[in-house]
Order: C-alpha cells, then sequence, then structure tokens
C-alpha cells in the first residue's frame, strides 16, 4: 500500500515494486485509462512500452515519467508525489486562461476562483512568515 | 474582487489572527501546500496576479506592493530611515493606485503577447522542486518531520530563486527563522539583484 500525492489530491492505493498498481487505481491518481494503444485521456493517447504494462497493471512511475511529470517518493518509498510536468504548466500559462484552483477559507467554506467570472479579480498572496 | 491567500503550511489557524484582523470582505483563502505558488509559478509574498473578467491573466504574477528598502534597515533596532518608509509607502501607494485605475478604466492591463513574455517559465528544475516541497509538507504533517525536512530543503536547492520554498521551510522548523540570521545572509547573497522585483507599471 502506498500514499500518492498529486497536485490535487491524495490517494491511497495499492501498489508493488514501486508505482505498479491496477489499471483502475492508475485511471483513479491519473486521470489516464489504460488501452490498448496506451494511456489515454481524452483524444489523447501516450504510447506506453511494453515494459511498463503487465497484462491489467501499469506502472505509473514510468507513465508519469513519460509525460514528462517529476516522480518522488520518501525514503520509505511508502508516500509518492507526482508533480505537473513542467511543459504541461508552461502551456496553460502561456494561454493566459487563469488556472483555476480551489482553496478553503479559515472556517473550512470552498472557494474556486472560477465563481468570480464576470469580475476582474486581484488574486494576492501574502504569509505570516 | 480581491482574493486573498495565505501561504501557510501551519495551516488556518497560524493564518487566522492576521485574517480576524483585516475584517475584509473579500476571500481570504489559505494554501497549506503552496498549490497557488505551483499554478501560478510564484516565488515569494506577496506577488499578485490579475485576472480580467473572462478569467485571463492580463498581469502576471509581480511582486504586490512591496520594496526592497527593508534590506537597509538597522537590524538592530530593525528600523528604516523615515526617508526609506517615506519611499516605501509611496511605492505601495503607487502600485494600489494602479490597481484601482485597472479596476476603473482598465489601465495597465497588458496585451496577450506582453503578459506572455513576461511569464517566469517553469523549468524541470523547478516542477522537480514543487513536487519535493508538496512530499515534504505532508511529511511533516504526518508526524515525519526530519524527512520532510530533507525532502524541502532538496527543494530549495532544486529552486533558489524562491523565497517562499526555503521561508516556508524556515518557519516550520521554527517560528521567526523565516527573518532570521539565515535569511539575512541569503538576502546579502542577492547583491545587485532585487528581493522585491519593481512592477513594470
Amino acid at each position: 500500500m502506498a500514499t500518492i500525492l498529486t497536485p490535487t489530491d491524495q490517494f491511497d492505493v495499492a501498489t508493488r515494486d514501486g508505482l505498479w498498481m491496477s489499471a483502475s487505481d492508475a485511471e483513479r491518481v491519473t486521470g489516464w485509462t489504460l488501452k490498448p494503444e496506451g494511456m489515454c485521456r481524452a483524444e489523447a493517447c501516450v504510447p506506453m512500452p511494453a515494459s511498463a504494462v503487465k497484462r491489467t497493471e501499469v506502472d505509473v512511475e514510468a507513465f508519469w515519467t513519460k509525460l514528462g511529470g517529476p516522480v518522488v517518493a520518501s525514503e520509505a518509498r511508502d508516500v509518492w508525489a507526482l508533480g505537473a510536468s513542467p511543459d504541461e504548466r508552461n502551456a496553460t500559462l502561456e494561454g493566459l486562461q487563469a488556472p483555476d484552483f480551489t482553496l478553503p477559507d479559515i472556517d473550512g467554506t470552498s472557494r474556486t476562483l472560477s465563481q468570480l467570472r464576470g469580475k476582474k479579480v486581484f488574486l494576492a498572496t501574502w504569509a505570516s512568515w | 474582487m480581491v482574493v486573498a491567500v495565505a501561504e501557510e503550511s501551519r495551516g488556518a489557524d497560524h493564518a487566522r489572527p492576521w485574517i480576524e484582523q483585516a475584517k475584509s470582505s473579500y476571500w481570504q483563502l489559505v494554501d497549506t501546500e503552496h498549490r497557488l505558488e505551483d499554478l501560478y509559478n510564484l516565488v515569494n509574498v506577496p506577488q499578485a496576479v490579475w485576472i480580467d473578467e473572462d478569467g485571463r491573466i492580463v498581469r502576471p504574477p509581480e511582486t504586490a506592493g512591496s520594496t526592497d528598502h527593508f534590506r537597509r534597515m538597522d537590524l538592530k533596532t530593525k528600523t528604516m530611515s523615515a526617508e526609506d518608509q517615506a519611499e516605501r509607502l509611496a511605492a505601495r501607494e503607487a502600485y494600489l493606485d494602479a490597481v484601482r485605475a485597472w479596476v476603473t478604466t482598465g489601465k495597465h492591463a497588458l496585451p496577450a503577447s506582453s503578459a506572455r513574455m513576461n511569464l517566469p517559465k517553469v523549468t524541470p528544475a523547478i516542477a522537480e522542486a514543487r513536487t519535493r516541497f508538496r512530499l515534504g509538507v505532508w511529511l511533516r504533517v504526518n508526524g515525519r518531520a526530519a524527512e520532510g525536512d530533507l525532502q524541502m530543503a532538496e527543494a530549495s536547492r532544486l529552486h533558489p530563486e524562491s523565497w517562499s520554498l526555503w521561508r516556508q521551510a524556515a518557519d516550520l522548523d521554527e517560528v521567526g527563522k523565516a527573518s532570521g540570521p539565515e535569511f539575512w545572509k541569503r538576502v546579502q547573497a542577492l547583491g545587485d539583484r532585487p528581493y522585491y522585483p519593481a512592477p513594470k507599471l
């Protein structure tokens, strides 16, 4: 069993030998579906080398690396983080559509940036430190 | 609409006193994992992004009203000269005036090509740094501080331009460390480079 962190979520998944997992768990974690032509999402398919697919299992570390995203693990390899690929981040920002996000306020109420469509938004960060 | 986001890995309660004191009518959100910095490629606080009615970025991330005058403060008394204080205040006012002008007239919104040109690029090292930072925060929250600190230290090594990654890690280690002697040593090492690059208004 491993804990896998994606940029926005956290999953507990049955894994072996790193990030080998069932195709259904791989889909839950990555949003990509195993098909004969590779790992697919909407119209896009990423061909997978034979070494990264065994029957209904996928090596998500190999897949994510192929997507260009960073994969890091804790020393005991029980917690993993899959990061967004730099190409994906740059392409989104260069499209100039403000990346959407949902964050809580101090009372735990979730707020989503796109709820403010129709208004100008001054999005600013601060910190106590 | 103002959306103020606290980059605060210690959690909402740590940001609460400031938020309650502000008594704001706008959104005050808490970002424990620095998700916004990942999405918008931010490196310091305060930084701001201007977003128009259609959800388009019209000014990419830039310093939101702060200046480098603090670098000349007397470290013993933690005070700035009257002249520096006045200049600092004037720069902040000028920035806020620009925000107000944008809201009422659209002034200072950049055409798409310049907005795009001024975007900081995400490199593979930055992407890995943010991923390690995310893992580091998780490890710390789950009682594995020493391991988490190692991930955060590696994150700062990979992305030395990010003050947020380093200062948040320092603060998690000990409140106050983010503006302690090690911070000042890092600021001095900037030499002629800015800590808060001035927005090009």
